[in-house]
């Protein structure tokens, strides 16, 4: 049995005022699409929230408001309270910022009192607002900016993302995020590597249910040559945008609306999403051919047992449930008969 | 291009002609607004000779006095020479007003069109409103309507349609042209705007997955025989289903399931698309033959 502490992982954001955390935040966790975040107003002090993900992991979110006052206050009087036990450092900069030198101070001091309290901690750092930069200029930009964050970051490794809330960087460094954060990770993902090759499969993504992040996914050698390279981020994209479509046209909330499977074939490719275990969706691509694509279906609905199996034989695998049972019978592709 | 882009568009300065190749080939010439056509500089035969629709629109957040009496002067013109053509009034902007003025603002442009048409004389002039705003689907409703009443055999088409919703047990049934969005035929059951939203938005989300994994190469090679046409459907939390399947080139049908039970039977669906599918193609193969055009898909439907 693992003791209850150690499945919620406490998360920090922290950043700059007006640097674009609650935004983000909303948009990954609360089901807001990129305009809706008009509406959100300054963080006052810390802002907790708990975040189911994976079932068993919950992220405990200190959304941190980043104007000077609070800042010095985590920095003296609450020190303790903030940066014990933190799992994950997120640090947003603004791109934008006309003061970068006294940011990367504040971070570097924030930085420093991590490495007293939690040495352990992962530490993420989000440029942030890309969009607002010319396409052109970003690469050498964000380039030259994570160079100096690095620089900064005493001796903890530090993953920078270039992200903006309009497109799909933004899932892209979250995934990579969740991605560090899931446990038993490499059993799940040999699992997956063998049964894409059983199955003939292009590509299998996994994706977190409720925020289409992805969780993980195996790439075959013909699949590597897809030129399409955020091609992942851009079907995240993809699905939480018709996700929210019919919410709004089953008159249901965007957190409640999902979807139970989805085939769709084209004489390039086939693709099958379905509900995978009770928080990850799969996604299936392989090359056409209406007999082995049927297969690869029921294989993966039979794969989902031993795959949860297989997760919680490990220990720690209960992120993995499978879903309750009458969403199932809807695997099986199987042509009726005209009656 | 979405919406709120829009407002970088220029004002449109001389006559701009799009052609639009779909299973129609469409021309469409945008019109200054400033400009006074029936100058003598113009030439009406090259402007209205061979017209299908006129569509004029009126901002319904200005004063629009000012446009609807033009646009009874272009009426009674269009009117006297060129009787075929179809008026199509797009009351336009109407996000802005509330439901109440919206109505008012319809009245009262309605009136004063129908009042000047009866004066001249015009009594059962092919003038249509139609309440419109970029942002939500009202635009791609209206011009849907507009492109439908110049298809010439669309009443075989919603026919057919009919017939394949009643035996399939759809809620409702769209025949799409995928670059546009626009539908060009669907049942003739009451417009659902919620349904044609989601099926509007479910051929984007698999134009995008396509765009992701149609890549070609040599070495991606197919596991076995497929039927050409892309065929996809998806069941929403609600047990919903929204199927989608490739016609031809430009068009795709479109469903929204919300029988139950029909989930089971998805290879009978299937088959009956096919089978409309056959019955669509040889309406357009035949449309050129003079005549006999409505008759081309009437035995074809054996969708039981």
């Amino acid at each position: 049995m693992m003791d209850a502490r150690k499945k919620k992982r406490k998360v920090l954001l922290m950043g700059k005022s007006g640097s674009g955390k609650s935004s983000m935040r909303s948009i990954i966790f609360s089901n807001y699409v990129a305009k809706d975040v008009r509406r959100l107003g300054a963080t006052i002090d810390v802002e907790h929230s708990h975040v189911k993900f994976m079932g068993n992991l919950t992220l405990n979110l200190w959304d941190c408001g980043g104007q000077d006052a609070f800042m010095e206050t985590y920095l003296a009087s609450q020190r303790g309270n903030i940066f014990s036990d933190v799992a994950v450092l997120i640090y947003v900069f603004d791109i934008e910022s006309r003061e970068v030198e006294r940011d990367l101070d504040t971070y570097h001091a924030i930085i420093e009192a991590l490495r007293e309290f939690s040495p352990n901690a992962y530490v993420f750092c989000l440029v942030h607002k890309m969009d607002l930069i010319q396409a052109e200029h970003r690469q050498r930009i964000y380039d030259e900016r994570s160079a100096v964050i690095r620089s900064r970051s005493s001796d903890f490794t530090v993953d920078t993302f270039a992200s903006s809330i309009w497109d799909q960087s933004l899932y892209k460094a979250w995934a990579g995020i969740v991605h560090k954060l899931i446990p038993n990770l490499i059993v799940i993902e040999r699992f997956l590597s063998a049964f894409a090759k059983k199955i003939n499969a292009e590509e299998v993504i996994l994706f977190e249910r409720s925020t289409f992040l992805t969780v993980t996914s195996v790439t075959s050698e013909v699949g590597e040559l897809n030129p399409i390279y955020d091609r992942h981020e851009r079907l995240s994209n993809i699905m939480k945008a018709f996700k929210h479509c019919a919410a709004r046209n089953t008159l249901t909330t965007p957190a409640s609306a999902g979807f139970v499977v989805m085939h769709t074939k084209t004489p390039q490719f086939n693709i099958f999403l379905g509900r995978f275990t009770d928080n990850t969706y799969i996604f299936l691509v392989v090359p056409p051919g209406e007999a082995s694509y049927n297969c690869a279906v029921l294989n993966t609905m039979l794969a989902r047992e031993g795959f949860s199996k297989a997760a919680a034989g490990s220990g720690g695998g209960d992120g993995f449930p499978l879903p309750p049972p009458e969403t199932e019978e809807h695997a099986n592709g199987t042509i009726g008969n005209p009656a | 291009m979405p919406p709120n882009e829009t407002l970088f568009l220029e004002s449109t300065t001389r006559i701009q002609k799009d052609s639009i190749h779909s299973f129609m080939d469409f021309q469409v010439w945008d019109f200054p607004g400033q400009l006074e056509y029936f100058e003598s500089a113009f030439d009406l035969e090259d402007i209205f000779g061979s017209l299908g629709a006129l569509v004029w629109v009126i901002d319904a957040q200005d004063d629009y006095l000012d446009s609807v009496a033009r646009l009874n002067r272009t009426i009674l013109t269009v009117q006297q020479f060129y009787p075929g053509i179809n008026i199509e009034v797009f009351i336009h902007k109407v996000d802005g007003l509330s439901d109440e003025y919206r109505t008012d603002t319809f009245q009262d442009i309605v009136q004063r069109i129908s009042d000047e048409l009866s004066d001249a004389g015009y009594e059962n002039a092919p003038v249509h409103y139609y309440l419109t705003s970029i942002y939500d689907y009202s635009v791609f409703e209206a011009f849907s309507k507009v492109i439908q009443k110049l298809i010439p055999n669309l009443s075989t088409l919603e026919n057919l349609i009919n017939t394949l919703a009643n035996n399939c047990g759809f809620e409702k049934t769209y025949l799409f042209d995928v670059l546009s969005k626009i539908y060009i035929a669907s049942d003739t059951r009451p417009v659902d705007m919620a349904c044609y939203e989601m099926c509007s938005d479910y051929i984007d989300v698999i134009v995008d997955i396509s765009e992701l994994y149609s890549w070609d190469h040599p070495v991606r090679k197919r596991l076995g025989d497929q039927i050409q046409e892309a065929e996809s459907h998806v069941v929403l939390h609600d047990q919903t289903m929204i199927h989608l399947m490739e016609m031809n080139k430009y068009l795709c049908l479109v469903s929204v399931i919300r029988n139950p039970e029909a989930k089971d039977k998805r290879g009978l669906i299937d088959m009956n698309c096919r089978t409309f599918q056959d019955a669509l193609n040889e309406v357009f193969s035949r449309s050129w033959e003079e005549g006999s055009t409505a008759q081309a898909g009437g035995p074809a439907t054996t969708s039981k």
